[in-house]
């Protein structure tokens, strides 16, 4: 096979590969768009809730950690030279 | 008459349809512009409209509308004879199903891309727009629950069929991840997912499942429930996981598939033992007109396609006159799969085994349906192709079961959302939440499946011809929509409205007749949703004249003006 031929069957190729992926993507396209719009705006809503002054809902689950991390965090805020836990939400001493 | 002859008149009947009559609807009455903005172009937001190449749109619109339906439908039809059930397949597609399809795609691109229920409250009545839903309430209601009820009882009759129809759930899911999580292309999770797709074949039929008794539970309810379970849990599973990817799998399938088909019918072309016009058909048969017209709805029309062409298909069209290509075509491709299974259940039998399924069944209700089109498409397939019986019966089991499990999954879901807006509009919380809603659609079936047959769950088929009827009614209300355009526009409705009077008058005739033999068989609830679907019908009819009069009356004044 010559090397223009060649290259006019890779570029055909590479179009049916185009539309099969258009065909797997174009039904969902919204659908899908919307899912990640919504993971988003959740991720948004925990990292800028406190800087907005929006009290951070995750705050709330962590609660459940504090036993396992309390130990690790005590060290960690007298090596920062912090003598009291300095998150309102996470008091260890 | 030989098989291949019936084929070639089917198909030359058809592309002879979108050749000649789709150009005429193009040309004349919808008057497509290629310079017509769509709104694929005009609001344009790379999420829900992107200009999309009409190929694509293409494979989509088809595999989305073909799917166990046109199998089911015509292998029922077959009962009253081969050339009936033929006749209307392919009139119904060049005719009806065809200027449908293409007319919903074209209301909605020259409306920015409106869905066919907000068309209707917009361009016929709000009154019009509330039976629109509930049309489609009714329309999921029963498609959910006779697709159960038709896998079920495909797994009892290939039990080999088991192992690779939930295959395809974890393929699907294995799809899924590759390309949204992993960043894989598309090309090696098609191919190595259809290789497996076929694989698990012979281990279905190494390790047949069925089911026993259990708790006084017959095994086609222990399936219908377990259906049921898995159709709640997938309808909440986010899109791309699960259902995007089968129905992708789906879509490959079905091309397979008729490709499978078709080669047989050509290569082995067997003769057609079933006879023209059955004498005897089985006790408690209904009369065929207008049984017919509803039995076989995808396939000739069906309302649901106007679902598909206006919710998504409508808001990618590149061009309008794409609208033809994609929506005739579209519809067409059912009709082709229609013609096909018509002569899987009429030609892939010997007389006497025909004679049994059909003629001497105990019941209408248990004649036909998928295991036909198995049994018949197999035994061609195993001529035409030299596939072993076995694996082609249980290959095509799969097919049809993956094709009903898609649309149980998306109909399911599609309920719930309709639960939730309703929640929403009439204040109620509780309905709005997720759990709750998919609870109450998934409930609301299971009385119907349960309901309908019986508590083994078997006769749930006696709903089929219902569910055409309702299918019929909401191929009437799209048709209606696109007649009010054209009367509007003072261009001829007639291409529109006789199908649009037809179908109307069928579902009304069919749903009448149903309501009596119901009644008689003790089927409450069934007579209870018969009755709903012909105040609805009779609303429509009157929609209709009313909608008409309305805008005939306006254009006639504004050519007197």
């Amino acid at each position: 096979m010559s090397p223009s031929r060649l290259d006019g069957v890779r570029a055909r190729l590479a179009r049916a590969r185009t539309l099969l992926g258009e065909f797997y993507t174009a039904p969902y396209r919204g659908a899908v768009a919307r899912a990640r719009r919504d993971e988003d705006d959740l991720f948004m809503l925990f990292v800028f809730a406190e800087l907005m002054g929006v009290p951070n809902p995750a705050a709330y689950y962590t609660l459940e950690l504090q036993p396992l991390l309390l130990e690790r965090f005590h060290e960690w805020h007298t090596r920062m030279g912090l003598e009291h836990s300095p998150l309102d939400h996470f008091r260890c001493c | 008459m030989n098989s291949v002859v019936l084929a070639v008149i089917g198909l030359i009947a058809v592309f002879s349809g979108y050749r000649f009559y789709s150009k005429f609807m193009a040309e004349k009455i919808y008057r497509l512009d290629p310079d017509f903005k769509t709104p694929a172009h005009t609001m344009r937001d790379d999420i829900d409209y992107v200009p999309t190449n009409r190929v694509v749109l293409w494979g989509h619109h088809f595999t989305a509308v073909a799917g166990a339906a046109p199998i089911i439908g015509p292998s029922i039809a077959v009962v009253w004879g081969w050339l009936p059930a033929f006749l209307w397949v392919v009139i119904g597609t060049m005719f009806f199903a065809g200027v449908h399809d293409f007319g919903a795609i074209w209301a909605s691109v020259r409306n920015k891309a409106l869905s066919v229920g907000s068309l209707t409250g917009e361009v016929v009545s709000h009154r019009a727009r509330n039976l629109f839903m509930i049309v489609v309430f009714f329309l999921l209601l029963m498609v959910n629950a006779v697709f159960a009820v038709a896998i079920a009882t495909e797994f009892i009759n290939t039990p080999a069929s088991v192992i690779p129809a939930w295959t395809a759930v974890f393929v699907a899911v294995g799809i899924g991840i590759l390309l949204y999580k992993v960043g894989v292309g598309i090309t090696w999770p098609t191919v190595v997912g259809t290789i497996i797709l076929y694989a698990v074949i012979y281990l279905g039929e190494l390790f047949p499942v069925t089911l026993a008794e259990t708790a006084g539970i017959a095994p086609a309810a222990q399936w219908i429930l377990i259906l049921f379970a898995y159709a709640a849990v997938a309808s909440m599973l986010p899109v791309w996981l699960l259902l995007q990817p089968r129905d992708y799998i789906n879509g490959i399938q079905l091309f397979v598939g008729l490709g499978i088909l078709y080669g047989a019918v050509f290569i082995a072309a067997p003769t057609i033992v079933a006879p023209p016009i059955n004498p005897n058909v089985p006790p408690g048969t209904p009369p065929i007109m207008p049984l017919l017209f509803v039995t076989i709805a995808c396939g000739a029309i069906s309302g649901f396609h106007g679902l598909v062409s206006s919710g998504t298909t409508s808001k990618q069209l590149n061009t309008e006159t794409d609208a033809r290509f994609v929506g005739y075509l579209g519809s067409l491709g059912e009709g082709t799969l229609a013609i096909v299974a018509i002569i899987a259940v009429t030609a892939g039998f010997s007389m006497t085994e025909w004679q049994a399924s059909y003629a001497n069944a105990e019941s209408f209700g248990a004649v036909g349906g998928i295991s036909a089109f198995v049994t018949g498409g197999a035994r061609i397939a195993s001529e035409g192709l030299g596939i072993p019986i076995g694996f082609a019966e249980t290959l095509l089991a799969v097919m049809a079961v993956l094709f009903a499990g898609t649309t149980m999954d998306a109909g399911v879901r599609l309920q719930r959302y309709i639960v939730q807006e309703w929640g929403a509009i009439y204040k109620i919380p509780a309905l709005t939440n997720g759990y709750v809603a998919t609870a109450g659609a998934v409930g609301a079936c299971l009385v119907l499946a349960f309901g309908a047959g019986g508590a083994d769950g078997t006769g749930g088929m006696i709903i089929w011809p219902l569910f055409g009827t309702t299918n019929q009614l909401l191929a009437g209300l799209t048709l209606l929509v696109i007649s009010v355009m054209l009367v509007k526009l003072g261009r001829p409705a007639r291409y529109t409205l006789i199908p649009m009077v037809f179908v109307t008058t069928m579902a009304l005739l069919a749903a009448l007749y149903q309501l009596s033999s119901l009644y008689t068989e003790g089927r409450y609830v069934l007579v209870a949703i018969d009755i709903v679907i012909i105040i609805t019908a009779i609303f429509v009819m009157l929609e209709a004249a009313s909608a008409l009069m309305r805008e005939r009356r306006a254009a006639a004044a504004a050519g007197v003006s």
